[in-house]
């Protein structure tokens, strides 16, 4: 799964918003370095509040960036300074390449209407429309012919499972079946670009779950590049490519589930983390080790296979693994010793509690 | 042992003290007056000498200004002339089985069929009665006051919405528009529009634009972040934004809006009847009041009182569906159909207009021309029962109202009570004072304390007694220690105002007329409220006697009063009583229904009495909701005295009416101010209050 990525779709770089009385003074200082964590320090002495510190990574095309942080974290402030619904204090962000923070009232609407999308915690449902009318809402204000909009709108709350449902009224829906329609609506103008916060949160957790399956099936089919927000660790590693930890705004740690689990970077995200069975985060593809010209096992298994699927197989005596390479990269090779160092590590960790 | 005790108990002296020092002082400021009164009355009475001629100065002033942009006015009031001379021959011309019939379809789109029948009957009752050209004279008032009201407050409050910066002017103006009794600025009116039915559109619009505008702020205020972000990602322009989002979204609230206002512009048609010149239903009431036709002004005022409840029905259906869904009924009056019936009518309207042009079909003999008898009889039972009537009125005005006015120093002499007071019974009274404050000390601390000194005192000295600068000092006082300097010095002002124009009396007679009512009110209308929340058969009885007082406009209730208790200030209290007396109930009884269900449980659990729960566990925690409810019945009792003054006091509602008959425009709005100030004072007052205790 998280191989084969495109080309940067979203780069973001030394972003910073600051809330407080006069938040622009701080970053006056071009062609000086700025210490982030020794400004978020000073800003905060002096009576403001950093709420996305220095945050920079980069999205590609296709992945699931999952940011995860606890409420507070600052997290769903970064997201809306990626849709530029909050402006940021300082930084850049990149766009196919293009600066979004240049964009004018009316650029920045075009793009809207068509290069991104975005669910909402508490789905901002209008109340006064029908299922129909709220999945068709962003084709409305775009001026698009009825009809077309209608197709269109019935051709997304297919997608999302709601047929039957086109003229109930938001309030007569569960939970569940709001945040369909809510995703219905973010896809209905057919964005590259998916920003996601915390979509299933205000969700019970059986729900939740079918959702996530959801997501997954058409994230399979549409291919979209996503920011999925959460504070839900199991759902973050479960759903993402990439993911980035914030604290306190400022994201402490960026890389795959399985480079978190393995090499946190520090105390808190190893605490963050300490529950997440290593064994159904890593997957073959993590840990397999170049052939280097050694004779390949027979026995074929796909690199996103998790290593607690495998556990069967080593205990009927299977001693190695071939894992296909992505793209051109050639075949790796994965050994149960491998396999079991991370059951040991995972037995340490249990342990130690 | 004794270190970590004397340490835990100097901190505690040193804490009462910054807070209470002021009130030490002014304790032996009140004793000094008190003593010095005899020598210097002027501590007491304001002298004339010191009063300064604020009322003519204005009046010079506006006189000015009027002569000046007069003409402009007037071309408005021609302007305004010309729309309203069209909405009384509309509704003139329409036959009321047309007008039955499209009100009958409105209400059931709004509310179902039973709205619906109560809308026939009420109407049927109209034109029994014989009040239909006067009914239809009311309604085309409101039928132009109200779209005035409705578009100049939503641009007010998108303007407020957009530009929070304007929020506390806005708030400011909104609340001397709500609270400045309407007759006080009848009189510029008058002056600059000329006199005739405008000047009452133009009163009614002045009230009732405010709801309109703390309504689509709050609604707009209110669209959850979540929505408007969706709007704005789905790249929403400005004015998409505004009108596809957020003003459906704000919707239900916007009606909210248009409903108070409706009621609003009702309420102050009527009150604007007094100006006369509009042959409709207030002035129908005021002239049978005046005529002592009780029959009449029964009929009439219960013209108004049906209307009242049939436009707010009508209004709210609008606004708030029903929480089970719309009933058969709702469902089955479409827009098409509504649309249809309402063509119908219009049809029915114009045929009959046709096949009988000058008919009016209006029954021949109303009731209200058989009323000879009914007044006869209803005068005959107020004679024969006026030994209970004033035996009521003479009790409380002996026991409560004169006590209060004067005082038991005033009220104790051999014509009132019957005996004088000696000076033994008077320190009996103050050791009796002392004894209560102390207990009060001990058992809750020195602010209660105080607060009994304080009624002990104004007890004895009535508050016409009461040292002015006494007074004006403890009340700022209170101010700045509860909402801070700025109020305080508020306060400072307003009472100085009232002071230099010598309106002291009269505030002195509000302030102990509506102490009373209000004291009263929350007495009567707590004990109901408590009653209420804890029996679910009194809640059902009194919530349509709630909503029917509540919606009816504040010149009915002079009606009963003035039957039974003649002119006076006994028969003002009972209008203000009757007015004020909701907000207690409501309060009471939605505080007591909605405290935590949790804490209620853990202190049952405990093992509190029934009675020890509702003392110490539901009611500490329903006082901020009661609070609000104080709040609302102060703001009802003080908007009530420009009303209660037809029936005869000698408070500020007096001066404003006295102003009126005078076309005294300085002292009409100089008193007029003067009960705004005490309005907002008091709103202030229990707001800070209320911050502090949820606060805390």
């Amino acid at each position: 799964m998280n191989a084969a990525l495109g080309p940067i779709k979203l780069a973001c770089r030394n972003v910073w918003k600051v809330y407080g009385r006069r938040p622009a003074y701080y970053f006056d200082s071009r062609g000086y370095v700025i210490d982030p964590d020794a400004l978020a320090e000073r800003l905060r002495a002096e009576a403001h509040l950093p709420a996305v510190v220095d945050a920079s990574f980069e999205v590609a095309t296709g992945e699931i960036f999952v940011i995860m942080g606890l409420s507070g974290s600052g997290k769903s402030t970064l997201v809306r300074c990626l849709s530029r619904l909050v402006e940021p204090s300082a930084g850049e962000i990149l766009l196919d390449g293009k600066n979004l923070l240049a964009a004018s009232g009316k650029e920045l609407i075009e793009l809207r209407r068509h290069a991104m999308g975005m669910v909402f915690q508490n789905f901002g449902l209008l109340p006064h429309l029908t299922v129909l009318d709220n999945v068709a809402f962003p084709l409305k204000i775009q001026g698009k012919p009825v009809k077309e909009r209608e197709a269109r709108a019935r051709e997304m709350i297919a997608l999302v499972g709601l047929e039957g449902r086109e003229v109930s009224f938001p309030h007569q829906l569960s939970g569940g079946q709001q945040q369909r329609v809510g995703i219905a609506r973010s896809l209905a103008v057919g964005p590259e670009l998916w920003f996601l916060d915390e979509p299933f949160s205000a969700l019970d957790p059986l729900i939740r779950k079918q959702m996530q399956d959801e997501f997954l099936r058409l994230q399979r089919m549409l291919k979209k590049t996503i920011i999925f927000i959460t504070h839900d660790i199991a759902e973050a590693f479960r759903l993402a490519d990439r993911l980035a930890i914030m604290r306190a705004g400022k994201i402490v740690q960026i890389g795959r589930p399985a480079d978190i689990v393995l090499n946190p970077a520090d105390d808190y995200v190893a605490q963050f983390t300490e529950d997440m069975p290593l064994l159904r985060v890593i997957t073959a593809g993590d840990i397999a080790t170049p052939a280097n010209g050694a004779a390949l096992p027979e026995r074929t298994i796909a690199a996103d296979t998790s290593l607690e699927a495998l556990i069967p197989q080593l205990a009927s005596g299977v001693g190695a693994f071939t894992v296909p390479g992505l793209g051109d990269n050639p075949p790796a090779l994965l050994s149960a010793g491998a396999v079991l160092a991370v059951l040991e590590r995972e037995q340490a960790r249990r342990t130690r509690e | 042992m004794t270190a970590p005790a004397a340490i835990a108990r100097s901190p505690r002296r040193l804490a009462i003290a910054p807070a209470l020092l002021p009130w030490c002082g002014l304790g032996v400021l009140t004793v000094l007056c008190l003593l010095l009164k005899t020598e210097l009355p002027w501590l007491v009475n304001f002298p004339k000498q010191w009063t300064l001629p604020l009322a003519s100065y204005i009046n010079a002033v506006t006189d000015a200004v009027v002569a000046v942009i007069q003409p402009g006015f007037r071309a408005l009031s021609a302007l305004l002339d010309a729309p309203m001379r069209g909405a009384r021959l509309a509704l003139a011309w329409l036959p009321w089985p047309a007008v039955m019939l499209a009100v009958a379809a409105l209400a059931l789109k709004s509310s179902g069929e039973r709205l619906a029948i109560f809308a026939l009957a009420t109407l049927a009752y109209i034109l029994l009665a014989g009040y239909w050209p006067q009914s239809m004279n009311t309604l085309a008032l409101v039928l132009l006051a109200v779209p005035i009201s409705t578009v100049l407050g939503f641009l007010l409050g998108v303007l407020g919405y957009a530009r929070p910066r304007l929020r506390p002017v806005l708030n400011g103006a909104l609340d001397l528009m709500q609270t400045v009794p309407a007759f006080a600025y009848l009189i510029p009116l008058l002056l600059l529009f000329g006199f005739g039915p405008v000047v009452g559109l133009i009163a009614s619009a002045i009230y009732a634009t405010p709801p309109t505008v703390r309504n689509t702020m709050l609604g707009l205020d209110r669209v959850p972040a979540a929505i408007s972000e969706a709007g704005l990602m789905s790249g929403c322009t400005r004015r998409q934004q505004f009108w596809q989002v957020e003003v459906p979204t704000a919707l239900p609230q916007l009606l909210v809006g248009f409903n108070q206002t409706t009621m609003a512009a009702l309420s102050m048609v009527i009150v604007a009847a007094i100006i006369g010149g509009f042959e409709d239903i207030g002035w129908e009431v005021l002239s049978s009041m005046r005529k002592a036709e009780f029959g009449q002004s029964i009929l009439s005022g219960l013209v108004i009182a049906l209307l009242a409840i049939l436009i707010d029905r009508l209004t709210i259906g609008f606004a708030k569906p029903p929480e089970t869904g719309p009933t058969r009924a709702m469902r089955w009056m479409t827009p098409r159909r509504l649309v249809l019936s309402l063509a119908v009518a219009l049809a029915l309207a114009i045929v009959i207009r046709l096949v009988a042009p000058g008919a009016t079909f209006l029954p021949e003999t109303a009731l209200r021309t058989e009323m000879g008898g009914v007044n006869q009889w209803l005068l005959g039972i107020v004679r024969d029962y006026a030994w209970f009537f004033d035996g009521v009125r003479n009790t409380v005005l002996y026991c409560l109202l004169l006590p209060m006015r004067v005082g038991i120093s005033g009220a104790a002499t051999p014509a009132i009570w019957g005996f004088a007071l000696s000076p033994t019974m008077a320190a009996v009274y103050f050791v009796l004072v002392l004894a209560v404050a102390g207990l009060a000390m001990r058992r809750f601390g020195a602010r209660e304390a105080l607060v009994v000194l304080a009624a002990g005192v104004i007890l004895y000295t009535g508050f016409l007694g009461l040292p002015w600068p006494d007074f004006i000092l403890a009340v700022a006082l209170l101010a700045g220690q509860v909402a801070g300097y700025r109020l305080g010095l508020f306060a400072l002002a307003g009472f100085a105002l009232i002071l230099v124009n010598g309106l002291w009396p009269q505030l002195v007679q509000s302030l102990y007329l509506c102490t009373l009512a209000v004291l009263l009110c929350l007495l009567i209308g707590g004990s109901l409220g408590v009653w209420a929340a804890h029996s679910d058969r009194v809640s059902r009885i009194l919530k349509p006697i709630c909503d029917a007082l509540q919606t009816m406009p504040q010149f009915v209730f002079l009606i009963p009063a003035l039957m039974f208790f003649k002119v006076g200030e006994f028969t003002a209290l009972i209008a203000i009583m009757l007015y004020a007396i909701v907000p207690p109930i409501r309060y009471v009884e939605h505080g007591l229904r909605h405290v935590r269900a949790d804490v209620v449980e853990a202190v049952e659990q405990m093992g509190a009495t029934p009675l020890q729960t509702l003392l110490q566990a539901k009611l500490p925690l329903a006082l901020p909701v009661v609070m609000l409810g104080l709040n609302q019945t102060i703001m009802a009792a003080l908007s009530m005295l420009a009303i209660a003054a037809l029936v005869g006091t000698r408070d500020l509602g007096q001066a404003v009416y006295v102003a009126l008959g005078k076309a005294d425009a300085g002292m009409g709005l100089i008193a007029g101010l003067s009960i705004a100030f005490l309005a907002i004072l008091a709103d202030r007052l229990i707001q800070a209050a209320v911050a502090r205790s949820t606060a805390a």
